[in-house]
């Protein structure tokens, strides 16, 4: 059997009336790429935010990484990893003033995040920027690197949101092949994407629309499924239905 | 074939940074042109040079017969413009942003509500709502009703679809091909490879230097190198292994799949097949693909 590090069974958040999460029930095994897609409003951030242990549920029951959201959600902000394209570096510190800042906030001691640095600068072939600012790094650099930190304390899970929008496509594949390495490692990537090309790098994505789950599976899966022929058209055939989602 | 836009040699740096090299193109009157390219490739710097708002360092550039340096006035009235960041007044509603735009250009919404009733009629009911408290398709409906409220005839569009989801990004092509029959000409840049093949014709754009334009099929066409498509059940380890093969130009992850390129155009399916297996993956499946832009993109990068 393998063990899922994420298991939500019938996840509700209300906002008054609203229902941003309507019932949503859904599992993520250890070290699967699970792609959680969706238009913008579909209540994605949500479920994320309620993941990470930063936002309470209305009901339903949800563990991750063996926690529980209600009673547990500091371990969990201990046992995962978050990157977004929007909130990374501190780019007026340096390279490794990020690393040890980011260390500290996660428990590491000293010889760790020494260790943890020299590893992901070498891993980066970055040594000579280690006392450069992050502002002066080539974006597709600093989207490594922000992703290295994001994993420098070993969590069990780490959320990618939107993680390489704007990047170049060489690059873009680079970052992959480290959210590759990382699941094979035992971390869980955690991701979200606007790019539907993307979607397929998964080994399991959803698609959300209104609050709820309308479609969970291999891409592969899904596109015979939906009879499509990439995960654009899946998504346009599940996400177009509905016109407006204001 | 008509011309509605020329850029003659443009050069643009901005302190020790080149934003544009030696960059030359135009696009034909109803044609959509795609500036296709990630962050860095200077394809804002050169919409905003085309837009009257930056001057380049060298070079010429026209719009429908006007000097755009010389009479920037005249092409402020026949372009509209949007740039990458959400540009309306938060503060004022739907309807008030939109009139705002028309009576600045010297119109009426009724006069042009023609050309933006596909769009608006989407935002209409929310027209009393601020535009600062609309989702973020809407928010792309709006500006965009705004940008064509005056008629140009030429409309400029600076990523409208980066952090827009795939429903609203296929709306908005719908939109242009509208425009297009209206007799516009569209300006449009994006990091969306799959968007290129939406596009008349593209300049895939790098650092500030144009690689290649043409038509998205005669792109593809000149990619010229055999290409193989290979999944396996492990897939990275596949990679690694094939990092190590010989006989390797390129590889790299394609969605579920891996992207071959071999140094030999003697190499076949089967000799890829046995390499992967005498490394420990003893079933993979390797096919020929053809490329897209992406593959194109990737191997003009690397030239």
């Amino acid at each position: 059997m393998e063990k899922n590090i994420i298991e939500v069974n019938d996840l509700v958040k209300k906002f008054g009336d609203f229902a941003a999460n309507d019932n949503i029930s859904f599992n993520v095994k250890k070290g699967e790429i699970f792609g959680f897609l969706g238009p913008n409003g579909a209540g994605k951030t949500t479920a994320i935010k309620i993941l990470s242990g930063l936002l309470a549920p209305t009901s339903g029951d949800i563990r991750v990484a063996g926690f529980d959201v209600y009673q547990e959600s500091e371990q969990i902000k201990q046992n995962i990893g978050y990157m977004s394209q929007k909130f990374s570096l501190y780019s007026d510190l340096t390279v490794y003033e990020n690393i040890r800042f980011y260390g500290g906030i996660y428990g590491l001691d000293k010889k760790e995040i020494a260790e943890g640095a020299n590893y992901f600068l070498n891993k980066l072939n970055i040594q000579d920027y280690r006392d450069k600012l992050v502002g002066d790094l080539p974006l597709g650099w600093r989207q490594k690197l922000a992703f290295s930190i994001a994993i420098l304390h070993n969590p069990a899970i780490v959320f990618l949101d939107e993680p390489t929008s704007g990047v170049d496509p060489v690059t873009r594949r680079q970052f992959w092949e480290m959210i590759y390495e990382a699941a094979e490692e035992g971390i869980t990537p955690f991701v979200t994407t606007h790019y539907m090309d993307e979607a397929e790098y998964c080994e399991r994505v959803t698609i959300m629309v209104d609050g709820r789950i309308e479609a969970i599976g291999p891409p592969e899966e899904l596109k015979k499924q939906f009879q499509a022929e990439d995960i654009n058209e899946v998504f346009l055939k599940i996400a177009g239905e509905k016109k407006e989602y204001a | 074939m008509d011309k509605s836009i020329i850029f003659k040699n443009i050069w643009k740096s901005f302190g020790k940074t080149k934003a544009l090299e030696k960059i030359s193109l135009s696009v034909n009157k109803q044609e959509i042109f795609g500036l296709i390219g990630p962050d860095g490739a200077g394809k804002s710097t050169l919409m905003r040079i085309l837009a009257t708002l930056y001057l380049p360092d060298r070079g010429e550039v026209f719009l429908e017969d006007y000097d755009v340096i010389d009479d920037y006035r005249q092409v402020r009235q026949e372009i509209g413009y949007m740039p990458g960041e959400f540009s309306l007044y938060p503060d004022l509603t739907v309807e008030e942003n939109l009139q705002f735009f028309a009576s600045v250009f010297d119109t009426t919404v009724e006069e042009n509500y023609d050309l933006i009733k596909g769009l608006y009629s989407h935002i209409e009911p929310f027209k009393k709502r601020r535009a600062g408290d609309l989702s973020g398709g809407m928010k792309q409906k709006l500006a965009l009703s705004c940008a064509l409220i005056h008629r140009p005839r030429v409309l400029i569009l600076d990523e409208p679809n980066t952090g827009v989801d795939a429903v609203s990004r296929d709306e908005l092509w719908k939109m242009l091909y509208f425009l297009i029959d209206e007799g516009l000409t569209v300006l449009v840049s994006t990091p969306y490879m799959d968007e290129a093949e939406k596009c008349d014709r593209i300049a895939l754009m790098q650092e500030g230097r144009v690689m290649a334009i043409d038509r998205p099929e005669n792109v593809v066409a000149d990619f010229n190198q055999p290409l193989f498509q290979i999944s396996a059940p492990n897939l990275y380890k596949a990679l690694n292994i094939l990092q190590d093969f010989p006989e390797t130009r390129d590889v790299y992850l394609f969605g579920q799949t891996i992207h071959f390129i071999p140094e030999n155009e003697e190499v076949k399916s089967e000799d890829i097949e046995a390499y992967i297996k005498n490394n420990g993956i003893p079933k993979s499946n390797v096919n020929t693909v053809q490329p897209n832009i992406e593959d194109c993109f990737i191997s003009l990068m690397k030239k």
